[in-house]
């Protein structure tokens, strides 16, 4: 074989280059930044479990929309027994009344732009 | 041999009677409270429709269409040819191009052929707009006949738009939102590259309320209600008037009726 002492240093440079993401965090000690949520409200629950909510609140948005706009129905029963109007903005985000400090926490960690806010509007924040 | 038959037809009767008794389970277990409900309040109609009295319509007053535009974020790109219309003035001769007959003064009245005519979408009961969709984002609303929009699946391909033969669909050629002269927090606005259009106010109808231009009618030229309902206003306003609809000949049976 030629070159055996090329290609393997080539080798090792390359998997070392395409590793960086990795190690590098490992070397500087710093892991990314987790997301912190800041949640401004009196309520004590959402409209469904915690856990719930944070693997499926997607799921649930999906399933409110299609409710809303092709079925002409409004409400929601909650887990705690309370109705609630089915709306982004007018429901949603009267708790969670900080996008910033809220949705785009995880939206940017995760690395997903939902383009729920191109029409629908983000109340003014309150911090 | 016939042993073994009898087991089998025995074995077979009783998995049938399985089958049959999924439904008496399904009542049985089925009382479980369902989650999502339609609004009590909400206005129910069979077959919502407006007469609009063209002989009460002053004709620099804008109430109607400001009304609208400001509840449904509507916004204004100043350029005729971008111009986004729920609810918009018409001269008589575009609206009603059909109308074109030697005795037409008979019923209508002359004076109103040069003014502009309050128009917007008909809601027709055979909807083009919804034929042409490919994506299923325009439907006709089975329960009271609004033809419905639902700007999530919206590619803006613009085929309603041909379909449409009352000039009542708008594209979103931009951004609207830069647009939009007051923006009501409490619906959304659209996006680039959406079709838009009235939507019979369905989000007030779900609240109880009558829809925003009717509402702001001072001259009350504006009636909305439901067509299958003899006693409705509208029935009325039917009975004793005569009425003339845009472009019937189309064959999309427009819901609109004007008195002129």
């Amino acid at each position: 074989m030629y070159d055996t002492g090329k290609i393997i240093t080539g080798l090792i440079i390359f998997l070392c280059l395409i590793t960086f993401p990795l190690w590098y965090d490992a070397i500087t000690g710093k892991a990314a930044t987790k997301p912190e949520l800041k949640i401004i409200t009196k309520e004590k629950q959402c409209v469904e479990a915690t856990p719930y909510m944070r693997d499926s609140h997607m799921k649930l948005l999906i399933q409110w929309r299609d409710q809303v706009v092709r079925e002409n129905k409004q409400l929601y029963k909650g887990i705690d027994g309370k109705t609630y109007t089915m709306s982004l903005t007018n429901t949603c985000l009267n708790c969670h009344s900080n996008k910033e400090q809220f949705c785009d926490q995880c939206h940017n960690y995760v690395g997903v732009a939902p383009t729920c806010w191109n029409c629908h509007i983000i109340p003014e924040e309150k911090s | 041999m016939d042993n073994s038959k009898r087991t089998f037809l025995k074995v077979a009767g009783f998995s049938l009677l399985g089958i049959g008794s999924k439904p008496i389970q399904k009542a049985l277990a089925g009382n479980e409270e369902p989650k999502i409900l339609p609004s009590p309040e909400a206005l129910t109609g069979k077959r919502w429709a407006m007469v609009i009295d063209m002989k009460k319509c002053k004709e620099d007053c804008r109430d109607c269409i400001n009304a609208c535009h400001q509840v449904h974020n509507v916004p204004d790109f100043g350029n005729p040819k971008d111009e986004v219309k729920w609810i918009w003035n018409e001269p008589y001769e575009k609206a009603f191009p059909g109308e074109e007959n030697e005795y037409i003064e008979e019923y209508i009245d002359t004076t109103l052929k040069g003014t502009e005519f309050i128009t917007l979408c008909n809601h027709c009961d055979n909807p083009p707009c919804v034929r042409v969709c490919p994506t299923k984002a325009t439907w006709k609303r089975e329960e009271d006949g609004i033809v419905m929009m639902d700007y999530h699946r919206c590619i803006g391909c613009r085929f309603c738009m041909a379909g449409c033969p009352y000039g009542s669909r708008s594209m979103n050629w931009r951004d609207p939102r830069p647009f939009i002269r007051e923006t009501n927090k409490e619906f959304p606005t659209r996006t680039r590259g959406v079709v838009e259009k009235c939507n019979f106010c369905s989000e007030r109808l779900a609240k109880g309320l009558i829809p925003a231009c009717v509402e702001a009618c001072k001259e009350k030229a504006l009636v909305f209600g439901d067509l299958e309902n003899p006693n409705s206003e509208v029935r009325e306003l039917l009975r004793f008037h005569h009425t003339i609809r845009r472009k019937p000949q189309l064959g999309t049976r427009p819901q609109i009726y004007y008195i002129a």
